[in-house]
């Protein structure tokens, strides 16, 4: 009896502190605008991101040079996203208030998938610019 | 026995824990979070012990089977330590020091007295064959356990008192959230254990979870000390509901 009741506690602990540390990955990230250049690369339109794009922006984003300081952020966030649908697909059936938290939440990890690719593409710019320097 | 893959486990934990005590070197934020520090250092170097061990004595040796629950508990108080000091970092202000210092004594004992207790009432202690040191192994197995299921515990109100404090600072936020999901998972999986193993023994989740968060903690730990710079601020309400996010528009 107290095992499971360990184990409830646990699983609770863990769930939250998940959320929450995944939060504060993409929070720290989100504070910054969107460029118009990653709005203009990736087609993005509107105020927010929608969940929908996120595996698209992933996917471009690991098409640039990968920055070393993101790599982490991002592979975190992507397991985030993963439980995410997975909470959307069983809320559709048995809890569909939970599916406005699910899309916010998806959201955010698509605006952070839009940042990183943001800074991806301003990190290869200067490689590119330093590139050309050395040349000259 | 031991497969490719747990030798891999094995020397990239190591050397992730040794590479967060050099990145927190190279940051200059060694003493500041010393105890953390402490932590990593002695959970590089007791893994090493672990590994010497395994390859002298073998995996079912009585030697390694001790080193495991003896260092397993020792470093258990060690992380419990940097816990209190992620509590003096948050209560600072307040000059809390001495009664988080008396508190995690008080805890700590109330813990060791409980696990005794739990510990000799248990089938194992009294069937136990190994005299007085099988007896303090099992004693050690239950106070880690328990230990793991305190610091989820304490974590957690850590974490509603970040929450109420309106803490900003980004690097202690992470370093607090990094632990947390450590010892919620490590406890959790204590729990199915002792609720399952018995009927699953072999099942690859025993083990999985625990080598699974012992990338974890010094992948979370090293990337904070790293990447987030100790002047990085962060909304508390981001955190705690994902809200607000700028607007969108030209930098």
């Amino acid at each position: 009896m107290i095992t499971a009741v360990i184990l409830v506690i646990s699983m609770f602990a863990l769930l939250q502190f998940f959320i929450s540390y995944s939060r504060s990955l993409i929070a720290a990230f989100s504070t910054q605008p969107l460029s118009p250049q990653v709005r203009d690369v990736a087609a993005l339109h509107g105020r927010d991101v929608s969940g929908e794009e996120f595996v698209r922006l992933v996917q471009l984003a690991r098409l640039c040079p990968e920055s070393r300081s993101d790599r982490w952020p991002v592979s975190a966030v992507t397991n985030y996203f993963r439980m995410l649908n997975f909470v959307r697909t069983i809320s559709n059936r048995l809890i569909p208030s939970m599916k406005a938290w699910t899309e916010r939440e998806r959201s955010g990890c698509a605006y952070f998938a839009a940042i990183t690719l943001d800074r991806r593409i301003a990190y290869s710019r200067r490689l590119m610019a330093q590139q050309l320097s050395n040349q000259h | 026995m031991l497969g490719p893959l747990d030798y891999v486990f094995w020397l990239v934990t190591a050397l992730l824990q040794a590479a967060v005590v050099v990145c927190a070197i190279r940051v200059k934020a060694f003493l500041k979070y010393f105890p953390l520090n402490f932590y990593m250092l002695a959970a590089s170097l007791f893994t090493a012990a672990r590994y010497f061990a395994m390859h002298r004595y073998g995996f079912v040796s009585a030697q390694y089977f001790y080193i495991y629950y003896y260092s397993d508990v020792l470093l258990t108080i060690c992380l419990f330590f940097a816990l209190m000091a992620l509590f003096s970092h948050v209560f600072r202000e307040m000059g809390a020091k001495l009664y988080i210092r008396l508190g995690a004594i008080t805890v700590l004992g109330l813990t060791a007295a409980v696990s005794y207790v739990l510990a000799s009432r248990s089938q194992d202690w009294i069937m136990s064959k190994h005299g007085t040191q099988g007896k303090v192994v099992y004693f050690i197995a239950e106070l880690s356990q328990n230990l793991y299921f305190v610091g989820a515990v304490l974590t957690y109100v850590l974490w509603g008192a970040l929450k109420k404090l309106r803490e900003t600072r980004t690097q202690l936020i992470q370093l607090v959230l990094g632990l947390g999901v450590y010892l919620s998972a490590l406890a959790a999986n204590y729990a199915l254990a002792v609720l399952y193993a018995s009927q699953y023994p072999k099942s690859v989740v025993w083990r999985i979870v625990p080598d699974l968060m012992g990338l974890w903690l010094p992948i979370a730990w090293g990337y904070t000390f790293l990447r987030v710079p100790e002047s990085a601020r962060l909304e508390p309400s981001r955190v705690v509901s994902g809200r607000p996010r700028p607007v969108a528009g030209t930098r």
